[in-house]
């Protein structure tokens, strides 16, 4: 995957809470492979006339400004996906579905958590200056929004590492083949009925 | 030496604790590692590595989320949708997989299918490429939902990076009212904390509510977890659990389910565990539930009507449920039981076990229903149990779609939708916007519910029907 170190673009503000991802990728897409450009595919059933992502003043726009609980539902990678093919580099906002962030996180899109209030202004500034840039610094783990103040975030350690390095996990797990196969030696004792037989 | 107290999760997680890192990333050995056709992407990803699948014995693909649910004697008509169910079992076959196919006596949804078969065990850990893994939780196993990346990396390494979730423990006390279901339990428990309330925490169930659930009613409280956000969500295995896991096709069998149950007596909660929060519900409060908006969170009493935003004092919310009324075509104060339906659906691995179609045939035996519906049984087993014991005659009787096992209209993608603008009483588990068709009105509920309502031709109170025999998750 691509590394994420920083990044200066147009944000769009989604004044939308609990955009799941049977929205971001409706369900008939996911029969679709890759090549066929999930990009096309983001959110397809919500782009009507004066839908944000849509409107000319946000063109260009990297970075996803919304509300709680953004892509609860199902698992499908595919929402991801669609948002990377579309250009998005980072999603903000008060929460995550849990399996959409670390999907996120394996395909090199930044998911930052912030306080309700905190999300909410930044949408507001958007919303007032259309098109203004947000400057994303992982490193650091800031976020500047368009009044021009860098907001502190938190990310897990783990997953900063993976996204600044543009790390493939599996390449990483397999440096732990001793402790796997130690691993299973004492669970085959341990728990013998494990492996099923019939 | 004394252990501090431990909770369900703890010990499971503990025991499956590979390696850790400085950082507090866990790897985490996996148990038990289910497929369905939306695999192909992670089976792309190891092909592209040239990695093979660790433990085959561990891994089993399930044919369900693309499988017709009319007559399945003719292929299947759609050369994308037949592609989805074909590749799934090349790859399955190329890489020494057991394969529960199309025509496979045991083929069903996978969360109604590995309880079924006896793969589901206690104090395991599952992980599928689908979010409703959850449901397995029912059996105090650590069960999740991964995406495709992650799906990859179990299959080529039976292990899986994660940082320890937060735990909260949800209690129900007291006995649900007559009519009243796991389902409306966990609707309740979701109306309670939101549909992001436990984001980040695995959930353990408890209380005496919850002891005295069957096991289906177990797995449609676990499977609904995600709808509230969590990791995952867990109940304590028991007496209800052993008896019902004893004799399954690949459960563990004469010593070696004795030695596994001595194991899986260990696993319940000490007494002083501690969890990250609590919340408390009163089993005796809890109504015959229904959805009005776009989220499962906005579950609420069949009794009540629909909320009005102008009550809400934040704009955005205000907004927000403006909106979600828009799409459900409904105006603010409208009592619930006055909306009109225009069809039902019955199915989905929240709600398609034999408990569920017992409780529905309990309703529409002896009646019509009034708008169209279908309903599909959760796997192959049910469809013949139920068929055994009537149940399908009651159905087709009533005007009801008799279908073949599999995901069907809860989501949609094997060509069962629910037309646009219509609105649908349905047992499902989300009611997204589009979740069950693009522009689709979708209502949560039990499955005794979804009947009343097709009866009736309304949302309903199935207390409200003489409804003779029940006792539904």
């Amino acid at each position: 995957m691509d590394p994420f170190v920083t990044l200066t673009a147009p944000a769009v503000p989604l004044d939308i809470a609990n955009i799941d991802t049977d929205q971001l990728l409706p369900a008939r897409f996911l029969k679709k492979p890759r090549s066929a450009g999930y990009g096309n595919f983001l959110l397809h059933d919500e782009r009507k006339p004066g839908f944000p992502l849509d409107d000319p003043a946000y063109a260009g726009a990297r970075v996803l400004v919304t509300d709680r609980n953004f892509g609860c539902g199902s698992s499908r990678e595919g929402a991801v996906y669609a948002l990377v093919d579309g250009g998005f580099r980072c999603v903000v906002a008060p929460s995550f579905g849990d399996i959409f962030a670390a999907n996120a996180a394996k395909n090199g899109l930044l998911t930052i958590t912030l306080p309700e209030e905190t999300v909410a202004e930044l949408r507001r500034q958007l919303q007032e200056t259309p098109g203004a840039a947000v400057t994303v610094d992982l490193p650091a783990q800031t976020l500047t929004g368009p009044d021009g103040r860098p907001l502190p975030f938190a990310i897990d350690p783990f997953k900063k590492e993976c996204l600044i390095e543009g790390l493939d996990d599996v390449a990483l797990t397999l440096r732990h083949q001793d402790a796997i196969a130690a691993f299973d030696r004492r669970d085959a004792e341990a728990r013998p009925w494990l492996v099923p037989e019939t | 030496m004394t252990q501090s107290p431990r909770s369900l999760f703890d010990k499971v997680w503990d025991a499956h604790l590979v390696a850790t890192r400085p950082d507090g990333q866990a790897l985490l050995a996996i148990d038990r590692h289910f497929l369905h056709e939306g695999s192909f992407h992670a089976f792309g990803m190891i092909d592209h590595a040239k990695r093979a699948v660790r433990r085959p014995e561990l891994t089993f693909a399930v044919a369900d989320h693309y499988v017709p649910s009319h007559s399945r004697a003719k292929p299947i008509a759609d050369p994308e949708i037949a592609n989805m169910v074909t590749m799934l079992e090349a790859n399955a076959g190329r890489h020494g997989l057991r394969h529960f196919g199309l025509h496979d006596p045991a083929q069903g949804i996978v969360h109604v299918l590995a309880p079924e078969q006896g793969l589901t065990l206690p104090g395991l850990t599952i992980v599928c490429g689908d979010s409703h893994t959850s449901t397995h939780g029912a059996f105090g196993a650590l069960a999740f939902g991964i995406g495709a990346t992650e799906v990859s990396h179990v299959l080529a390494t039976q292990t899986l990076w994660q940082r320890r979730p937060r735990t909260m423990r949800v209690t129900v006390d007291g006995e649900l009212g007559a009519h009243v279901t796991a389902k409306d339990l966990i609707l309740a428990v979701i109306g309670f904390i939101g549909a992001d309330g436990a984001a980040g925490h695995v959930i353990e169930y408890a209380g005496s509510a919850i002891r005295a659930l069957s096991m289906e009613g177990r797995l449609t409280v676990c499977n609904m977890s995600i709808e509230a956000g969590a990791r995952a969500g867990m109940i304590a295995p028991d007496d209800t659990t052993f008896s019902w896991i004893e004799g399954r096709v690949y459960a563990p069998k004469g010593e070696l389910f004795d030695r596994a149950v001595a194991h899986w007596r260990t696993l319940p909660s000490d007494p002083d565990a501690a969890f990250d929060r609590e919340v408390s519900l009163d089993a005796a409060a809890i109504a015959p539930s229904v959805t009005w908006g776009t989220s499962p969170e906005t579950a609420v009493p069949v009794t009540g009507a629909v909320p009005d935003p102008r009550a809400e004092s934040d704009p955005v919310r205000a907004g927000q449920m403006r909106k979600m009324l828009d799409y459900m075509g409904l105006t603010p104060g409208t009592r619930l039981e006055e909306v009109s339906i225009d069809r039902v659906f019955i199915g989905s691995c929240t709600n398609a076990r034999l408990e569920d179609l017992r409780a529905a045939a309990a309703v529409l035996r002896g009646r019509r229903a009034v708008v169209p519906g279908l309903v599909v049984p959760g796997s192959v087993p049910v469809r013949r149990q139920a068929e055994a014991e009537g149940l399908d005659r009651v159905f087709t009787d009533a005007g009801l779609e008799w279908g073949e096992p599999g995901c069907s209209m809860c989501v949609g993608i094997n060509g069962d939708l629910v037309p646009a603008g219509e609105r649908c009483a349905s047992t499902t588990n989300r009611n997204f916007p589009g979740r069950q068709g693009p522009n689709a009105r979708t209502h949560l509920m039990s499955s005794a519910m979804a009947a009343a309502a097709a009866v009736t031709g309304k949302l309903s109170d199935v207390r409200t029907l003489d409804v003779r025999k029940l006792g539904a998750s």
